[in-house]
């Protein structure tokens, strides 16, 4: 197994650049804020691997609160463009 | 047939661990492609939503195969529970916003079932930036 976890961190490293790409790139301020959401979602899963490399537990909560900071800030985002229509 | 002994048991779970990771991590490296590479907001949305979920899923049910500790495992489950009741939600709000912004709709677009809906609906929604300020003046 710790065979496959640097091509498993070389695939999520990738991901992560395509995200960014649509980050920089993304037409509507929606696209952003959906690229943000997905950079947050897979770095948790970098976490995960990496509590799996080195057996640190403590790391998984980093992981659930930047899942919850990721998720609380789309929602922020999305409430914020839908007032800004509404005015 | 004889019992499974640990030791087969646990070169079982090493291998599982293993295919859950490269599974988990091929599904978030197609959303980010997908991400990349489809036409518009909503099409965009459904592999950021979907196929991350499902990635998320393989590679946090691989940390609770790979660990022994009960406490991590029930916060990689914890982690599982919470990316699949929060990813819907934040898809819906984020979605409903962007098209009542007026986030351009890919070309192919077959049905747009909020079209001509009356008060808050699509009728009220800004086709361009210069037709939301003509709403305002």
């Amino acid at each position: 197994m710790p065979a496959v976890l640097p091509l498993v961190q070389a695939l999520l490293s990738v991901a992560l650049l395509l995200t960014f790409s649509r980050l920089v790139r993304g037409p509507h301020l929606a696209d952003r804020v959906v690229a943000l959401d997905l950079t947050a979602l897979i770095v948790v899963g970098l976490i995960a691997v990496y509590v799996i490399q080195t057996g640190e537990a403590a790391l998984l909560d980093a992981a659930i609160v930047l899942a919850l900071i990721g998720f609380l800030s789309t929602v922020a985002f999305a409430r914020y463009l839908e007032r800004r229509i509404r005015r | 047939m004889t019992a499974p002994t640990a030791q087969w048991l646990a070169a079982m779970a090493e291998w599982l661990t293993a295919g859950l990771l490269v599974c988990g991590s091929l599904f978030v490296l197609l959303a980010a492609l997908g991400v990349a590479r489809m036409p518009d907001l909503f099409t965009r949305m459904q592999p950021a939503t979907k196929a991350t979920t499902l990635g998320m899923g393989c590679l946090l049910l691989a940390v609770t195969l790979a660990t022994d500790d009960p406490g991590v495992r029930t916060r990689a489950v914890a982690a599982i529970v919470f990316v699949l009741l929060t990813a819907p939600v934040a898809a819906h709000m984020i979605g409903r916003a962007g098209y009542l912004d007026g986030a351009e709709l890919w070309d192919g677009t077959l049905v747009d079932e909020w079209q001509g809906r009356p008060a808050g609906g699509a009728a009220s929604r800004p086709r361009s930036p210069s037709a939301a300020d003509d709403r305002r003046a």
